[in-house]
């Protein structure tokens, strides 16, 4: 098998010495793209979506974000950070926001801007392009849905709006001002503070024929803990910078879940949650769901609120973007700037489905498996333990017909073949170690 | 390879558990989305018929690589005149059938427009079995 310790669009990685093969990860994956063997998890990188559901319940924090280093930073002398309006929201309402964006400035950055400054902008352009299409149009904004719908509803790729999400909106903005302003683009930086995993993934390699101008990606989670410590430490602020604070109401609360639905004429929803998104997804694949123009689907719970990134909790963080959305005016003075500059690159070409090979690509041969898949998943007993390292009985049983897998994996047929004396004591054990790995047993002598 | 599924009239609240089946099948077997997307809109709407019309029924599919044969048999009324019944907005479906959401008139003519093949076999009074045939895209 394809198996790796990094994913398809390497956002994640697995860092073999730190991971325990505790199996949590492996039973999260909505795409069952997770394994345990020889006492580690390895992802299935082709079916892999970057949701980062395993990043999630990891104990031992094994699963690492693929972030970029934050000293890149100074290779520039420009250093613009682009911060979701959630990362405010992960301090409590008594840490001013000035002092962030000072601290900001003090770590590295000279310039500071809201990622959803492109929303005013792009909302138009929704409503636009939702108006000219026939069929529910699914947001784009939620790069793990995208990445969702490529592997699992290929039938539903069509429906995915084609336009940009506003991060690669403003970071446009910005390259298009620096242009204007006669800067090179080796002396400009463009970086982008990131709340989940999926957008690591989605500035890395973007979907429908794009190329993000983003230079760097920085995880929330430790420029958070970074940007707390200084404000604990008072650290001394020596450093200027720019602050481009433009920024509506509405830009504030896209994140969140109906921030991005409830400006779109007509009949629209908003979904978020994978469990939530999955079924929904399969009824819609279904064409159970119709007269709806327009899908806001995101896969965390409380959508970026909820991000795997983001440390505080989900509700709180909404709680607190509500408060500051309260203290926003309704448009703000940058929105015909960027109506002039960027209504010309908001659109992205087609998203081509990512289809997940399961048994074969030659259809005869996929059937004859199938069918061997199926047989054996009547011999094991059923009860998705896990413990031969595959999420699933019916896991196990695909492995097993791709010959990534024995049959003597699971632990009740393998004691069942030892009773019956087909396999020895030994060989059992030995089969137990190669899939749990050999140490982790040696405390039981 | 070969399905069987049991469909129970009245049912509602189970309907479309046959076409999900299968549709995860196909996906799995790596059908083309487009081919897909007609087998599980024609076997919806069969399987919805069966659950608003009929007592009972039974789903058998099977999978070649060529493609996918569906018949559905139902005990039930059966079609009295099967070329009113293909009629687009033709309905006998009862009211309160039509407040679920179903019973619009379109099941025959889309399970017809979205098959390579259909036919109807039906008794008044004793049952209804249609056969679906949708051929696989040769890539």
């Amino acid at each position: 098998m394809n198996i790796r310790h990094s994913t398809y669009h390497r956002a994640l990685e697995i860092t073999e010495n730190i991971c325990i093969g505790c199996s949590h990860c492996i039973k999260v994956c909505p795409t069952e793209a997770l394994r345990v063997s020889g006492g580690k998890a390895g992802i299935h990188a082709d079916w892999c979506i970057d949701c980062g559901e395993c990043y999630r319940v990891c104990p031992t924090r094994a699963i690492r974000v693929m972030d970029d280093d934050f000293n890149h930073i100074f290779d520039y002398q420009h250093r613009i950070l682009l911060v979701p309006s959630v990362f405010f929201a992960q301090f409590s309402d008594s840490v001013p926001r000035d002092t962030i964006y000072k601290i900001i400035g003090e770590l590295g950055f000279t310039e500071v801007c809201a990622v959803e400054q492109s929303v005013d902008t792009l909302i138009d352009e929704i409503n636009e392009y939702v108006k000219n299409e026939d069929g529910p149009v699914i947001s784009s904004f939620c790069p793990a849905v995208i990445r969702l719908i490529q592997v699992r509803f290929p039938s539903l790729v069509d429906n995915i709006m084609k336009l940009l999400p506003p991060i690669e909106i403003t970071a446009q903005y910005y390259k298009k001002r620096f242009e204007r302003e006669g800067v090179s683009d080796k002396d400009y930086g463009i970086f982008y503070l990131t709340p989940c995993i999926g957008k690591i993934a989605a500035v890395k390699s973007p979907v429908g024929g794009y190329k993000s101008p983003i230079n760097g990606v920085i995880n929330m989670d430790y420029f958070y803990n970074k940007v707390y410590l200084a404000y604990k430490k008072k650290l001394p602020i020596t450093r200027d910078i720019i602050i481009n604070s433009e920024l509506s109401a509405k830009g504030v609360l896209f994140p969140t879940t109906g921030g991005e639905s409830s400006h779109v004429e007509g009949r629209t929803l908003a979904i978020d949650g994978m469990k939530n998104v999955i079924d929904f997804l399969e009824m819609l694949e279904n064409e159970e769901i119709k007269n709806f123009d327009f899908l806001e689907i995101r896969a965390c719970d409380e959508s970026c609120a909820g991000g795997i990134l983001s440390h505080r909790n989900r509700f709180l963080t909404a709680d607190s973007l509500r408060n500051y959305a309260a203290q926003k005016p309704d448009t703000h003075n940058l929105v015909n700037d960027y109506k002039n500059y960027c209504s010309a690159v908001v659109h992205m070409d087609k998203i081509e489905p990512r289809s997940m090979v399961k048994y074969d690509r030659d259809i005869e041969i996929a059937i004859k498996k199938m069918e061997n898949a199926r047989e054996l998943k009547q011999l094991f007993p059923g009860i998705d333990c896990g413990a031969c390292g595959a999420p699933s009985c019916e896991a196990l049983a695909e492995d097993v017909v791709r010959g990534q897998a024995d049959i003597n994996a699971c632990i009740f047929l393998r004691t069942i073949f030892e009773k019956r004396g087909e396999i020895t004591l030994k060989e059992a054990i030995r089969i137990m170690e190669e899939i749990w790995g050999k140490e982790r047993f040696d405390k039981q002598d | 390879m070969h399905f069987e599924y049991k469909v129970e009239g009245g049912d509602f609240t189970q309907a479309g558990y046959a076409s999900s089946q299968i549709k995860k099948t196909l996906k799995q077997l790596g059908a083309d989305p487009a081919v897909i997307k007609r087998v599980v809109v024609a076997l919806y709407e069969a399987e919805v018929n069966i659950v608003a019309h009929a007592y009972r029924g039974t789903i058998f599919a099977d999978i070649t690589p060529s493609g996918i044969k569906l018949r559905l048999e139902d005990e039930g009324p059966g079609i009295p005149d099967i070329e009113m019944a293909m009629t687009k907005g033709f309905s006998t479906a009862s009211p309160q059938v039509r407040e679920m959401g179903f019973g619009a008139g379109m099941g025959l003519p889309n399970i017809s427009e979205n098959a390579d093949s259909l036919t109807i076999d039906t008794e008044v009074g004793k049952g209804t079995t249609l056969t679906i045939i949708i051929n696989f895209n040769k890539v």
